[in-house]
Parts: C-alpha cells; sequence; structure tokens
C-alpha cells in the first residue's frame, strides 16, 4: 500500500501538536483539534492525503486565517474587535466606494477593472519572499511564474501585458564578518533574484515595466520579493462556472517532488537548516506554451473553468473549482516528471506550470487537439461530481473522501491579540535641521541605495517585448542618459486596435516606504497609497480610473505588537482608499517573514506595497519626467511640511526623529484630479513627483534625465511653517509634483490648478547646473553631469 | 475587385514571443500576416509557397537551450530547408528580427542562402549580460576605405527608403555579431552586405552601451548579396509608432522609422 494511515482520533494533545511540526503542516493545536474531531465523527482515521489536503487547504498562505480571523485591537489604551479584518477594512472601502468599472474584486486570481467597450484588464501582485531567501534564482524565477499563471487562470484567462516587481534586500555592502550563518550574502541574493526574474520574464515574452528595489538591513536575512502582472481579458470571458459532470483537465508542467509543502512551509519561521526542496523548479518556456495554447482553447469557448496550480498544487486548484460540486481524481493519471511519488506528494506538490480546467464533455477532443497541436501535455485527470466529496483515488483506491463544506469552511476562527502604541516624538527631535553643505548632501542622497538608478536591473529585463511601453521605467533627452520614470504606460494596441484606432492605455504604478513603518505603521500605509497613486497621476493617470492592490509583509502576527502595526495599516487602507476613491480590487499578505540566528528570532521590518493599475482615456496625453526646453516655467503643487522622520536624508545622515510624513487625503485627491487634468489637457512639459530625497531630489532626476539646467528660488516653494532650507530640500511631505510648462501654457496651467497650492519656483535654463537659492544665497549649485554620475554609481554591477 | 495584400507569413514556436507585434507592423504596412505554427508547416497544412514576405520573429525559440536560436535553426534547416532555401533564393523577402537572426545564421541562410552554411554567428554580449535599450544605427551608404571599395549604397530591399540615421531598441543577452574568420567578415564588408552598424547619434563610431554587445566591426544587421534575406539584432517592429520612442522629443509625426522597414518589403512585393 502506497498510503499511510496516521492515527489522530485516539491521540492526546502533545501527539497531535508533534504530528503537526513533524510533518510540517504549520496546524495550530486547535486546528488539530478540529480535525481529530471531524474524524472521530466519521469513525476512523486520515490518511496522509487526507491530512495534507487539508493542511494545504488551511494554510495562512491559502486562508489567510490571521487577516479574515478574529483580532483583538488595543489602541492607546482603547479596545476594538475584529471579526474579520480584511473585510472590514480593504475590502469594506471596496464595497462602500462600489464603482461601476470593477468587474471582479477579491473572488478570483486577480482583481478586474473596465478597460475599453470589448475589454477588462487584471492584476495581481504576489510574493515569493521565503523561496527566494533560500533559493533567490529559483524562488524569484517561479514566483514570476506563478503570479503569471495567476493572470492566466483569472476568469477563463487573461493574456498578460506587463509584469511588475518590487523587492526588499539587506545591503549589499554587508562585510562578510557580520554575515550570520546559513544566510546568503544580500548581495548574492539581489543578484540571484534579478537573475530569476529576467530569466523567466523575458522568455515568457512579457515586459517587466515597473518596479523598486529597498535596501534595509532588516531584509538581510528574510528578503522580499513582489512579482505583480497584469493582463487583458475579453469582458465576456471574466467569470467561470464548474457544472457536475465537466472534466478535469491539467494542462502544462508535469508533477513532480519540487515545490512539496510550500503553502505550509511559508509559515514557518526560516533557520539555517530550512528544506530547499520546498522550492518549486521553473520552466519558462513550458508556461509559454501554455499560455498560447490556454488563450487558443479560450477564445474557441472549450473550458468554461480554470484556474492555476499554486501554492498547495492540484490540492488546492481541484479543491477551489469544486467547492459546489465536488471532484473525483484519479492520481494514477497524473503525469510525472519520474516515477516513485507517493499519492500525497502528487496531491500537494507545487511543481510549477500547470493550470487545470473544467472541460464539458463534448469538448474532450477538440481541446485535446488544440493543446497536442502545439506540443503542449493535456491530461483529464477525473470529473467534477455533484456530492459535494472530495475523493481521490489511486489504482482503483480510495486514498482520500473528505467533505468539501469541512475541507473549505471547518477551518476553526481563531483569535488573536494585537497592540499598538504610538511613538511619542522627543523634543530634542524637532529641533530645526541645518546642513552646512546641501550640494553634498544631495550627491549623498542620489547614490545612496534607495535613491540610485535602478539601470543595472531595469536593461536586464526586456521592458520592451510585445512593443506596447509607451512610457518606459527610464527616458530622457538622449538614448545613454535616463531618468527614472514615475509609472509604466502600456498601449495594448496589438490586443484593441483592430479597424479603428484606439488609444488607450493602462498606467501601472507602485508605493513602499518600510522607513515610516518604523515609526508609524498608519502613516506608511497612507503613504504608500499616496506614492503609488501620485506616480500614476504624474505620467497623466486618471485618479477618477484607478484600482489599487495591497500587499502585506509582517512579521509574525502571534506577537501583539507586530499584528497591532498590521491593523493600524490596514487601517489607513480603508481611510485612504475611501477619501482617494480608489477601490481596493485584490492583495496578498504573506507573514511569519522572520528568521532565527543564534536562538534570537529577528522580523522583517513591516512592508505594505501598494500597487496601481489606472486606465489612461489616450497614451499620446501622457508625459514623462525629463526636462524638456530652456525657457519653460518649474511650479510646485502642494505645501511642504516639515517631515524628516524616516526620510532618506535621516538615514544616509544617521539621524533619527522628525514628524513622519502624513496625507491629507481630501486635499491631495484635489491636486492629483487639478494635476492629471492639467497634463490630459496638454499643459504640461513634464512632471515629477517628489519622494525619497525630497524636492531636491526629484528636481535633480529631472535636471539629468532631460539633460536641461534649473534655477530654483525655495523661497517661493509653499511650506507649512517655518523651516530651514536643508528641511524644504528633502523633507519628504507626500502629495507632491515638481511641473514644467511652457510660457505660453503658463495662464492655463494656473487656472488649471486653482484650488490646490501650486507655486512658481523657477525655470529650465540652457546651462548644465541645478541650482537653488534662498535669501538671495546659493543653497545648491551643482554640475547636472556631476548629479547624474553620482545617481548612476552605486549599483552598475 | 479588390486587389489582394500581400501576404507575409511569420514563424513561430515554443517561446517565439515578439509575433504579435511583428504581425501588427505589417499589417499597419499593408500586408496580410499570418502568424504560423512551425508543426503547421512541417504537417503540410501550410505552404511557404502561399506567402509573399517570410518572418521569423523575436524571442526565446525552445528556451534558447544551447545557444540562441540554435534548435529552431536546426528544425527548419532539416524540415524545411528546401522550402526555406528556395523562398530566398527566389528574392522574396525574408526578415529575421533578433532570434530570428540569431535563426538565419545558424542556419546559414545568412550571410548566403545559396551555400546555407552558417559562417556567421551571434553569441554572448561583451557586457555579459541582457541589455535592453535603444541604439542608433547607420545604414551603411559607404563601404569602409580600407576594404578599397567604392562609394556605393548597401543594397536590402529591406531599407530601401529611409534615413541614414535611425534608432531602434535592442533586447538581446546573444546579440554580439561574429565571423568565422576574417575572410568572412572581409567578404561581408566587401560585398556590402552590413546593412546597420551600431553608432553614437551623429554617425561615429561608439562603444558600449550604444554599442551593445561588441559585435564585430559594429554589425547589427547583414543582409545576402541579392538584398532581399534580412537579419538584425534590434526590434523595429518595437518603433512603428511615434510613442514608443523613449524621448519622444524626438518624434515627428504619427509612425517610427520602423514602419519603413516593414513598408520597403511590402511595397517591393506588391
Amino acid at each position: 500500500m502506497t498510503i499511510k494511515i496516521i492515527p489522530i482520533i485516539a491521540v492526546s494533545d502533545t501527539k497531535l501538536i508533534k504530528l503537526s511540526k513533524d510533518n510540517i503542516l504549520s496546524l495550530s493545536l486547535p486546528e488539530m483539534k478540529e480535525i481529530q474531531k471531524y474524524f472521530r465523527g466519521i469513525k476512523r482515521d486520515p490518511t496522509d492525503v487526507e491530512l495534507e489536503t487539508i493542511a494545504q487547504t488551511w494554510s495562512e498562505h491559502c486562508k489567510h486565517k490571521t487577516l479574515t480571523g478574529n483580532i483583538e485591537f488595543t489602541f492607546s489604551g482603547k479596545k476594538k474587535i475584529y471579526r474579520n479584518l480584511l473585510k472590514e477594512t480593504v475590502f469594506k472601502a471596496t464595497q462602500e466606494l462600489n464603482k461601476p468599472w470593477c468587474i471582479s474584486v477579491f473572488k478570483d486570481n486577480a482583481g478586474i477593472i473596465d478597460f475599453d467597450d470589448d475589454n477588462g484588464i487584471a492584476f495581481k501582485v504576489e510574493t515569493h519572499n521565503h523561496p527566494s531567501a533560500l533559493e533567490p534564482y529559483g524562488g524569484a524565477a517561479t514566483g514570476i511564474g506563478g503570479v503569471i499563471r495567476d493572470i492566466l487562470g483569472v476568469g477563463l484567462g487573461a493574456k498578460p501585458l506587463a509584469n511588475t516587481d518590487i523587492f526588499c534586500f539587506g545591503k549589499p555592502d554587508l562585510p562578510w564578518s557580520k554575515l550570520p550563518q546559513g544566510i546568503l550574502h544580500p548581495k548574492r541574493i539581489a543578484k540571484g533574484v534579478v537573475a530569476g526574474v529576467r530569466d523567466y520574464g523575458n522568455r515568457m515574452g512579457i515586459p517587466t515595466v515597473n518596479g523598486g528595489v529597498y535596501f534595509d538591513e532588516g531584509y538581510m536575512a528574510n528578503p522580499l520579493v513582489y512579482c505583480g502582472t497584469m493582463g487583458i481579458i475579453p469582458k465576456d470571458k471574466c467569470f467561470k462556472s464548474v457544472k457536475s459532470g465537466d472534466l478535469i483537465l491539467v494542462v502544462g508542467g508535469r508533477t513532480g517532488r519540487d515545490g512539496i509543502h510550500g503553502a505550509t512551509f511559508s509559515s514557518v519561521e526560516l533557520d539555517h537548516e530550512s528544506d530547499v526542496s520546498a522550492v518549486q523548479i521553473g520552466n519558462p518556456i513550458v508556461e509559454k506554451k501554455v499560455m498560447d495554447t490556454l488563450l487558443i482553447a479560450r477564445d474557441k469557448n472549450l473550458f468554461r473553468g480554470l484556474t492555476d496550480c499554486g501554492a498547495g498544487g492540484l490540492s488546492s486548484a481541484v479543491g477551489e473549482l469544486a467547492e459546489e460540486t465536488g471532484a473525483r481524481v484519479y492520481l494514477d493519471r497524473i503525469p510525472l516528471k519520474y516515477a516513485g511519488l507517493k499519492p500525497w506528494e502528487i496531491w500537494v506538490s507545487e511543481a510549477q506550470e500547470r493550470m487545470v480546467m473544467a472541460v464539458p464533455p463534448k469538448n474532450r477532443a477538440e481541446i485535446s487537439a488544440v493543446f497536442a497541436r502545439e506540443n503542449v501535455e493535456a491530461t483529464f485527470i477525473g470529473e467534477f461530481t455533484a456530492d459535494r466529496k472530495l475523493t481521490l483515488l489511486f489504482n482503483n483506491d480510495v486514498v482520500a473522501a473528505l467533505d468539501m463544506s469541512f475541507l473549505h469552511d471547518g477551518v476553526p476562527k481563531v483569535t488573536k491579540k494585537a497592540v499598538w502604541k504610538p511613538v511619542v516624538a522627543k523634543k530634542s527631535a524637532l529641533k530645526p535641521v541645518v546642513s552646512r553643505n546641501c550640494g553634498q548632501d544631495l550627491k549623498d542622497l542620489l547614490s545612496s541605495y534607495n535613491i540610485c538608478s535602478r539601470e543595472w536591473i531595469i536593461r536586464q529585463y526586456d521592458h520592451e517585448v510585445q512593443g506596447q511601453t509607451v512610457i518606459k521605467p527610464l527616458h530622457g533627452a538622449s538614448l545613454v542618459n535616463a531618468g527614472p520614470g514615475d509609472a509604466a504606460v502600456i498601449w495594448p494596441y496589438t490586443v484593441i486596435t483592430g479597424k479603428q484606432k484606439n488609444y488607450k492605455g493602462i498606467v501601472l504604478s507602485n508605493g513602499l516606504n518600510p522607513e515610516y513603518g518604523k515609526i508609524d505603521p498608519y502613516w506608511m500605509a497612507a503613504s504608500a497609497i499616496d506614492e503609488a497613486l501620485r506616480n500614476a497621476v504624474a505620467v497623466g493617470g486618471d485618479i477618477d480610473r484607478i484600482a489599487i492592490l495591497d500587499n502585506f509583509c509582517w512579521g509574525n502576527p502571534n506577537k501583539p505588537e507586530i499584528l497591532g502595526s498590521l491593523v493600524r495599516a490596514a487601517e489607513a487602507c480603508y481611510d485612504m482608499a475611501k477619501i482617494f476613491g480608489t477601490p481596493f480590487i485584490s492583495g496578498k499578505d504573506s507573514l511569519y517573514n522572520e528568521y532565527a540566528i543564534g536562538g534570537k528570532t529577528y522580523s522583517i521590518p513591516a512592508a505594505l506595497l501598494i500597487s496601481a493599475m489606472g486606465v489612461v482615456e489616450d497614451i499620446r496625453k501622457t508625459v514623462t519626467m525629463d526636462l524638456k526646453s530652456a525657457g519653460n516655467l518649474l511650479y510646485i503643487v502642494g505645501v511642504t511640511r516639515n517631515e524628516l522622520g524616516g526620510s532618506q536624508f535621516n538615514l544616509i545622515r544617521r539621524r533619527t526623529g522628525g514628524a513622519v510624513p502624513i496625507v491629507d487625503a481630501t486635499i491631495s485627491r484635489l491636486a492629483m484630479s487639478h494635476m492629471g487634468g492639467a497634463i490630459r489637457r496638454g499643459l504640461v512639459a513634464s512632471c515629477h513627483d517628489c519622494s525619497e530625497g525630497g524636492l531636491a531630489v526629484a528636481l535633480a532626476e529631472m535636471s539629468f534625465a532631460g539633460n536641461r539646467g534649473a534655477l530654483v528660488d525655495l523661497d517661493a516653494v509653499p511650506v507649512a511653517g517655518t523651516m530651514t532650507e536643508t528641511e524644504k530640500l528633502f523633507s519628504e511631505t507626500n502629495s507632491r509634483f515638481i511641473v514644467e510648462v511652457s510660457p505660453e501654457n503658463v495662464h492655463d496651467f494656473e487656472s488649471v490648478m486653482a484650488g490646490s497650492v501650486t507655486a512658481l519656483i523657477g525655470s529650465v535654463t540652457a546651462g548644465t547646473t541645478v541650482r537653488v537659492s534662498a535669501h538671495n544665497a546659493i543653497v545648491v549649485s551643482e554640475k547636472i553631469s556631476i548629479l547624474r554620475a553620482c545617481w548612476k554609481k552605486t549599483l552598475s554591477w | 475587385m479588390v486587389k489582394q495584400l500581400p501576404r507575409t507569413i511569420i514563424i513561430r514556436t515554443a517561446g517565439t514571443n515578439c509575433d504579435y507585434e511583428t504581425q501588427a507592423a505589417f499589417a499597419l504596412a499593408g500586408s496580410a500576416a499570418d502568424r504560423v505554427h512551425i508543426n503547421r508547416i512541417i504537417e503540410g497544412s501550410v505552404t511557404l509557397g502561399d506567402y509573399q514576405i517570410l518572418a521569423i520573429p523575436g524571442g526565446f525559440s525552445y528556451g534558447d537551450d544551447i545557444a540562441s536560436g540554435k534548435i529552431l535553426a536546426s528544425e527548419l534547416k532539416h524540415r524545411l530547408g528546401d522550402a526555406l532555401q528556395a523562398f530566398a533564393v527566389a528574392g522574396k523577402p525574408i526578415i529575421g528580427i533578433c532570434n530570428g537572426f540569431q535563426v538565419l545564421v545558424k542556419m546559414g541562410l545568412l550571410p548566403d542562402p545559396a551555400a546555407f552554411e552558417q559562417t556567421t554567428t551571434l553569441t554572448f554580449n561583451d557586457s555579459d549580460k541582457f541589455e535592453s535599450r535603444w541604439v542608433y544605427l547607420k545604414r551603411d551608404t559607404t563601404a569602409p576605405a580600407k576594404t578599397g571599395g567604392r562609394a556605393r549604397a548597401v543594397k536590402c530591399l529591406w531599407v530601401s527608403d529611409m534615413p541614414d540615421i535611425i534608432s531602434l531598441p535592442v533586447a538581446h543577452g546573444e546579440g554580439k555579431f561574429v565571423a568565422a574568420d576574417k575572410k568572412v567578415l572581409d567578404a561581408l564588408e566587401k560585398n556590402n552586405q552590413i546593412v546597420f552598424r551600431y553608432c553614437d547619434e551623429r554617425g561615429n563610431h561608439t562603444g558600449y552601451p550604444l554599442n551593445p554587445n561588441g559585435a564585430a566591426n559594429a554589425i547589427a544587421g547583414i543582409t545576402n548579396t541579392a538584398g532581399n534575406v534580412f537579419g538584425l539584432m534590434p526590434h523595429p517592429e518595437r518603433y512603428i509608432y511615434c510613442w514608443q520612442h523613449p524621448s519622444r522629443r524626438a518624434s515627428e509625426g504619427e509612425y517610427g522609422w520602423g514602419l519603413n522597414i516593414f513598408k520597403n518589403a511590402v511595397n517591393f512585393v506588391r
């Protein structure tokens, strides 16, 4: 017999805990007891297949138990009970906003919004953190491979148009002597992750168009790898249905022993003995073939249900599709990479490049032919039933028989405690900040890890395959000297331009600010949302047509203060989304990001990534961030506040304290609305948002990207209260833009911006320097060639 | 009666990924372009002879396992060699872009379709990494003085109508053009088979990054002596509209220079 019976109905609690730990089930005692109760009810012990199936289905990775469970939150002495944090914050904002252009939110593999008359656009961002810590290349490659399958598996299949990637790594200059046992050096991880995304993304023919990298020593042992994919889908293909009697078809890669326990392993603290076999092995060409043929089968209407094999493998994929029907699967029919897999291994393996479909029996021959014509393996492995049971057979033996209702709804609700104590700023931290050499500060900021050029990464990704990337990650006056774009714009002309020209496009951007989270997770979340939105608006995005995604990467939620910071961030998500009018359409959480070194456990700095996707009415009316013409005028939009808390200036000067940037979403939304309007009316020559490094860095980037000088008067910058020059230059106040306007558009621009703080601060020059003055004295005067060199040198590996 | 549009076959296989935009470029240039899986040609349900233009688009055919384009080159040569050679020798336009260029040289359809032997290759970039960036290309208008050639324009139907210097994007890890020996390289020069060289904004000789791969004699694209078979590393299909250019101030009108390449071929067969 190839299966084992696991005795649980008569064992002690201690044994249950041991059983969960020894088999990497990652189930808690109450969960194990619930399983025990179920099997006592049916008067038998489970098989290994059954226990593994339950563990995968109930994993934090698949069920999001923390964010959907009960949370007792204590904040400044006040108690609040959440019954389901996601539903009461992120999802609630979407429901209350109730945007008519939201097509599918939070229920499928990706969120879908309306694009044009015929199509929707789908976006999903995933994390692949633990695998990338152990095996950076493979972990990142399968991360991108997995999120592409989410897009292929949304509705009845979307065509991927673009990838995004955001990484958090440790400091790449970490001395070897400080590297703990069992950890890969951050530079090695960074190089491996970039190579993994490059090789998988490039081979899939999907451009990687937007991203970011954040360096902090807190990510040394536990890097974060966020991978996103956006795709386009016909409106009549956005929903799936499964009918009893439909056949279960598995398409693509074969099943092997790679990636066993990926879903449950992601909830385990890493240490130097973590098992690398939990990492999957990717093969992009297999996935490319699946993509090509799946879209053909979709357009021929040959299947009506579809999902990808991700975490939990077939167990989760079939389990999801069969939730309302039931399913019978013959495990011995599943094609294997090699012989010798046990039935439970076949069922939970996270081998890559596999999709599962529900096929009406009449289409059996035709759909087989579609895949065979392009050498794609497709195998019928069972059928959807009407009994709401999951029945698994292996060589005619029943090896699992579980009720779908128990499998999907049986997981007991947990109650976790959360607490948040606001950090009170010391009075000494409020002393005015005066730097003696702001020019040096600017150069040091430009060459610092979190601001310097990402060209080394960006140019290894084919960011223009498909030919539709009309705003690229790097652009500027010449083909060699470029600056960092705020957002990418995709014009999907190969899909949408038929008989009629259609200039609609999609803007993609992101926001992430772990440094602020160390001071206040609420304002970190608010800032990430503001940053993602203003990035999209800076190229011409329309604040009325932007949807956002949340990705929470946090430490161990069983620690009340860590969960408390997560609750604060989630509350900000609700508050901000409501005022900005930007619904969340999909999200993901990755918890338990911690690592044990020498018996001590370290948690990552909490990171909330906000990814934004918006519809651009006319891609011809988008703008880039490089300064265009001498004689044009420079404006700043938004008030600058004294907010150096968590700033990159503080970081490089090893300062602490100061106020963290807040967001006044009502004012910000109005400014974004005006700003986007001005761009779409063609009144703006270039636009760049102020983020890390503040006004000074934004101005420098615009200048060296456009190879144009700039002359700015700090006295003209609208500020709140009294601020020093240093504070004005480097404060990271949200909701600000620097805008270039030609003299003939000044009048119209100012009238469009009326109602939002907008001030003329200087002009574009034909010179070769960035010059900033205050009180009739020069504060910064730096050659743009030198500023550019500072920006470019750091990450030119 | 409506005159039938010239027909283009775009051959694709596992790992081909620039087929849609190549189809869009031919369509915009006035051709009816089909994306056809290689299996259909091998099984005989599609015939190359039914088409006037043939294109092998960019991508990572078969994952570029062994070497870029190598497996597809072998498959095409051994399964469809006669038909391909006949297409080339008949003077019908053939273009190989990026991975397609790698395929053309690795099966030997370039530089001499009559010989049909590999004498050149495209290998790993000198930078040792994938390079996705825009470059300037100079259309060879004169043979270099050192080969003693007379000043005459390269004869290639694909570039007959366009300015001398254009810009296009490249995206490749193996794009460094190398000839088997000096004799082969000199012959290419002498016969005016170099179509595009990497150059700077003014057309002068340049190094990395504007020569993104360290190609011999800065070669970005070559043709056969008849001028109908054309292979190049840059992607003309990614610059058919002006908005695709990274510094948009350089663009005028609605279209990009890449479109001319496709138009030249379509006009040639029309």
